[in-house]
């Protein structure tokens, strides 16, 4: 072993953190960058779900609440990549290889939001599995990661209650809204279940990902998690969770749950998903408009440095 | 036009008294900019008082690979420290 290799699994041995300019091995970079640039796109991503119902919400108090909501998910979206830039990942590159189709987000952001519920559910399921996710990760070993993920996480809490709040309002109200917010609990139960990655025995990056303690749960044991906080959350609510073999196990200790469609976690994932086309045109689509005014700052901040450079 | 917008390093003052502290970067065109996008990125919830911004072109770093030789230095240098001295228990306020 070499002195590098020595230092990098002896900060890794003593549990403390990787910073920028140390050196890893080409496979932790690699993985690194592959997973924070697949986090800072679902971010970015994220934001269209829910954006699509910000002109249309029901009162200007949801009208601020959703704004700031997505303007956190950008806000997520560029600790992200700056974390990612790090690692010597360029912030336009990762922008074309999204556009491209060439680097993932999760697939749930492929899955439309039908009525305003859906922004309440996104907050209570999406977000909360995001949440179980992401804390695990504010110790993840390489540091500047962990570090977004601190600020990420303490954020994302007012997401989760913000959507868990608007589902509580909606339930005092009319049969009709009740209907819409089991509706939509219905329609983000499972893929909320497959955010966490597929069946431990079929995931076959988890073992080196723990090794390098960049994860420090597997799969399961993190949608495990999510199940048994929903339940109660569900109850208090008064939706009811799509399964029908959701029961207490107390044997295990843990609620037991159906089985996952991953037929469908594969297709959606392959591209095949109700809105992924849809999601990243839009992506596109901005990227493109947004050019002239890239070129725009440029050429003014060139202008103003050329002047002030004449008059000095 | 391939060029990014060159990459800010961004120090915030959480309150008064404390130091500025590195908090993450940003890419902007100009200084202000970089300022304005600081300002609306990392202190959406009043976590700051004050914000430095720098192009990270700018920032001389020591490097991870002389770390050791780099602050060898200040390693044998106990004396440095108030610990190094003995002075009796009995002896007040020391």
């Amino acid at each position: 072993m070499t002195d590098l290799q020595e230092h990098f699994q002896r900060t890794l041995d003593r549990d403390q953190r990787l910073e920028p300019r140390d050196w890893v091995p080409d496979g932790y970079r690699k993985t690194m960058i592959r997973q924070i640039a697949q986090h800072a796109h679902s971010e970015i991503i994220g934001m269209q779900p829910e954006g699509n119902w910000i002109t249309r919400a029901p009162s200007l108090r949801r009208k601020a609440i959703l704004l700031a909501k997505v303007q956190d998910e950008a806000g997520h979206g560029l600790y992200l990549y700056s974390a990612a830039e790090t690692l010597g990942a360029e912030r336009a590159e990762l922008t074309e290889k999204l556009i491209d189709g060439k680097q993932k987000y999760s697939s749930i952001f492929n899955y439309p939001t039908l009525n305003f519920a859906d922004v309440g559910v996104i907050g209570w399921l999406v977000d909360g599995a995001a949440i179980c996710n992401q804390v695990p990760l504010c110790r993840c070993s390489y540091g500047p990661y962990a570090r977004a993920m601190i600020r990420i996480c303490k954020e994302e809490s007012f997401h989760q209650r913000q959507g868990y709040e608007l589902l509580m309002t909606m339930m005092r109200g009319t049969d009709a809204q009740r209907r819409m917010v089991q509706d939509a609990t219905d329609r983000w139960w499972w893929p909320s279940l497959m955010m966490f990655g597929p069946p431990d025995g079929d995931s076959p990056n988890t073992e080196q990902s723990m090794a390098w303690k960049i994860k420090r749960h597997t799969n399961d044991e993190l949608r495990q998690r999510f199940v048994d906080m929903s339940v109660p959350q569900a109850e208090a609510l008064g939706a009811t969770l799509p399964d029908p073999s959701l029961c207490w196990n107390a044997e295990r200790g843990h609620y037991d749950f159906g089985e996952i469609d991953w037929s469908e976690f594969k297709q959606v994932v392959r591209g095949n998903g109700p809105c992924n086309a849809q999601r990243v045109a839009h992506r596109r689509a901005a990227h493109d408009n947004g050019a002239w005014v890239r070129e725009a700052a440029l050429a003014h901040a060139a202008k103003h440095s050329a002047r002030e450079e004449a008059a000095a | 036009m391939s060029h990014d917008w060159p990459l800010y390093e961004v120090f915030v003052r959480g309150k008064r008294g404390l130091n500025h502290v590195h908090v993450g970067s940003l890419h902007a065109a100009d200084d202000q900019m970089a300022l304005h996008h600081a300002r609306d990125l990392y202190t959406r919830r009043n976590e700051g008082v004050s914000i430095w911004v720098v192009k990270a072109t700018d920032i001389t770093a020591s490097s991870p690979d002389e770390k050791d030789p780099f602050f060898a230095p200040s390693g044998d240098k106990v004396y440095r420290h108030p610990t190094f001295y003995d002075i009796p228990d009995d002896v007040p306020h020391m």
